[in-house]
């Protein structure tokens, strides 16, 4: 719609001045590349990398020059701005591009039955696996969600459908928003200074993970579920109200039912964001490279801290245990985007037919 | 006939009923009403509980001296110049690109592609640090260690942050700095593009009726309405930045010194850095000291966290005008 306005604006400018033709724009490109090679032999490099640096920074300048004796000052500024926005989103594009690239490629070494199904017990150069290390994230991941979903949820609906907007619920939604800002560190060093009390300095456990992510997930969870329930039109719970329902009921049977596609996508986020989390369960969980699918005793090992201790003690050679960190990333990398997609799925699936 | 005759007995039945439903539902809600509040509770006593452990596990290394003779302010005063450096440094190569990228996504980029690239930044705001951290350390720190950083001591060097020795192995807070950009950028442009999304119609179309160019457009009608949403949303990302431990603590060897060299062997630790690589050989006193940074790192992001809800709270007064 704004390109059509301005490609007609641009069209009335030419009736005043010129207007820059894609060939004049490739002219541009070509020299910018000339300008790339000779900076890049002033440096005396032979880089491609120079080259590249060097034309990065020769177009746009050169665009600018050219645009402005054909266009004038204002179209000029406007093709240096949109020459710059693009640039801008192919140069944050290079590093998160090369990232998933190399995760990906240098991943797929690992990609064997053995690494799914094998612990690093005894394993000392080849081999091995993440068997443990996937359990272990799929309990305190487990035992996080089922903490904060319901006490999450609950808190939702105590600030939408209970709370007066004054006093106790706006302390509250103040407190949640002091959550929401606590680093992941910190949360595992509660969780480790509170199971501390409960049993002894140095303790260890999947639980005490468990909790560390709790509380890391729940105000995530608040306030997507908050979203949410707020979205539900109050036409509904009048309706319901006027034919009698009580309170409890209208929530259970007409509010949540409404806001339940919007509420499972926000908790799947929410468990896609903290299942990577490794700080707080370096100080919780620990390491350990046998399997223990107690969460009550004993450390457990998780696939982050898994990548972690792979790079950090390797075996030797180094590279096996560097290719195992890889494969473990990959995993990682793909539960986040199932994750991802598996919250978009519901969020389409689940949407009720009255909202938008 | 029929309804007239069934008329009275639906009323009398629902008035019945009624009654018994008012019983039940007087229960029911204020049972569910009870669970609902006590959650809000749990949030007030969880926060209480992180208060009490963290000042309770940190207690002792305030009266104490630790084994090193080392007192707890200048172990922290170092540790909190790096964090806020690194931060920051992410923050000022993160900021403008984030912003730029999310107009290029909100109304540059062909419309078609914009949805798809939109969910791409979304899903990478949620990688793990850790896989950031491993790409940091076997990517990008050899990239800039071997090429970027010689170059920038011969030719910036006169500069103090440039001033080198160049470490060959490029694991300095540079490099840590720029992967904690690449991990905040995401969110940055995601919250930015929401707010540029929301410009109202009118204000553009005004903008454009009147002749301007869409630069021109930007900078009148969308700019000014998503400032404070693009300010809330750089503080958040400062806020993970701050608070970011894995990607750090990989990356850096970190001294404790407090230096503005970018690119040499002496830089300085963050606090959750530091916590990450020493807790677990940690015990006894030292965990004590840790903690006791890790109450001063929850004190500054609460800061920083606190004055983006307060922006993020003055609305969009800046377009409204």
């Amino acid at each position: 719609m704004s390109a059509v306005t301005i490609d007609s604006f641009g069209g009335g400018a030419e009736l005043r001045s010129g207007k820059m033709t894609p060939a004049m724009q490739g002219g541009i490109a070509l020299a910018a590349f000339v300008v790339g090679l000779g900076i890049n032999a002033l440096l005396g490099g032979m880089g491609p990398v120079k080259t590249l640096i060097g034309t990065a920074v020769a177009f746009p300048i050169l665009t600018y020059a050219v645009a402005r004796q054909v266009e004038g000052r204002r179209l000029a500024t406007d093709r240096l701005a949109t020459t710059l926005a693009w640039m801008a989103f192919g140069l944050v594009m290079l590093p998160l591009v090369s990232l998933v690239w190399t995760v990906v490629t240098d991943g797929a070494a690992r990609m064997d039955a053995t690494f799914f199904t094998e612990t690093m017990q005894g394993v000392v150069s080849e081999g091995g696996g993440i068997r443990h290390a996937l359990t272990g994230t799929l309990i305190v991941t487990g035992i996080a969600a089922a903490f904060s979903i319901p006490f999450g949820l609950f808190t939702a609906i105590y600030l939408v459908e209970y709370a007066d907007g004054k006093g106790f619920s706006r302390w509250i939604t103040m407190l949640v928003d002091v959550m929401t800002g606590i680093p992941s560190i910190v949360a595992g060093l509660f969780a480790y200074g509170l199971f501390v009390a409960l049993d002894a300095p140095g303790h260890r456990s999947g639980l005490a993970a468990g909790v560390a992510l709790t509380v890391l997930m729940t105000p995530v969870v608040v306030r997507s579920s908050e979203e949410m329930l707020r979205l539900v039109q109050d036409e509904l719970r009048e309706a319901a109200y006027a034919l009698g329902v009580p309170k409890w009921k209208t929530i259970v049977k007409v509010v949540l039912p409404t806001a339940i596609g919007g509420i499972l996508t926000g908790a799947t986020l929410a468990i896609a964001r903290v299942i990577g989390e490794t700080a707080p369960l370096l100080v919780t969980a620990g390491t350990i490279k046998t399997l223990n699918a107690n969460p009550i005793e004993g450390r457990m090992e998780t696939l982050p801290i898994y990548s972690y201790y792979s790079y950090k003690t390797p075996t030797i050679p180094p590279e096996l245990s560097y290719e195992r960190m890889w494969a473990s990333a990959l995993v990682l990398m793909i539960v986040v985007a199932v994750l991802f997609s598996l919250a978009r799925v519901l969020a389409a699936v689940l949407k009720p037919k009255g909202l938008r | 006939m029929t309804s007239v005759q069934a008329e009275p007995a639906v009323s009398a039945a629902s008035a019945t009923s009624s009654f018994e439903i008012e019983q039940v539902s007087k229960k029911g809600d204020r049972i569910f009403g009870g669970i609902s509040f006590g959650a809000g509770v749990l949030i007030l006593v969880t926060l209480a509980a992180v208060a009490t452990f963290l000042v309770t596990e940190a207690a002792p290394a305030f009266t104490n001296t630790a084994e090193d003779g080392e007192s707890l302010f200048s172990y922290t005063v170092p540790l909190v110049f790096g964090t806020i450096w690194a931060a920051g440094l992410a923050l000022l190569l993160a900021g403008p690109l984030a912003v730029a990228v999310a107009l290029y996504l909100s109304h540059y980029a062909p419309k078609r592609i914009a949805g798809a690239l939109g969910y791409f930044v979304d899903l990478l705001a949620a990688v793990p640090s850790v896989v950031y951290g491993v790409w940091g350390i076997f990517v990008l720190a050899p990239l800039v260690g071997n090429n970027l950083y010689p170059w920038l001591e011969e030719n910036l060097g006169f500069l103090p942050f440039f001033e080198g020795p160049a470490l060959r192995s490029g694991r300095t807070i540079m490099t840590a700095a720029v992967v904690l950009a690449v991990m905040i950028l995401p969110i940055i442009t995601a919250i930015s593009r929401e707010v540029f999304l929301q410009t109202p119609r009118l204000h553009e179309e005004a903008s454009l009726a009147l002749g301007a160019t869409r630069w021109e457009m930007i900078k009148q009608a969308v700019l000014p309405y998503g400032r404070s949403g693009v300010i809330s949303g750089a503080m958040l990302g400062l806020g993970r930045a701050l608070g970011e431990t894995m990607a750090v603590a990989m990356i850096l060897s970190p001294a404790s010194v407090i230096n503005a060299n970018l690119i040499s062997s002496q830089n300085p630790a963050t606090i959750a850095a530091n916590i990450a690589l020493k807790f677990p050989e940690s015990s006894g006193l030292e965990v004590n000291r840790l903690v006791a940074t890790g109450l001063v790192l929850f004190a500054i992001t609460f800061g920083v966290n606190y004055i983006a809800r307060w922006i993020a709270g003055r609305g969009f007064s800046g377009a409204a005008g």
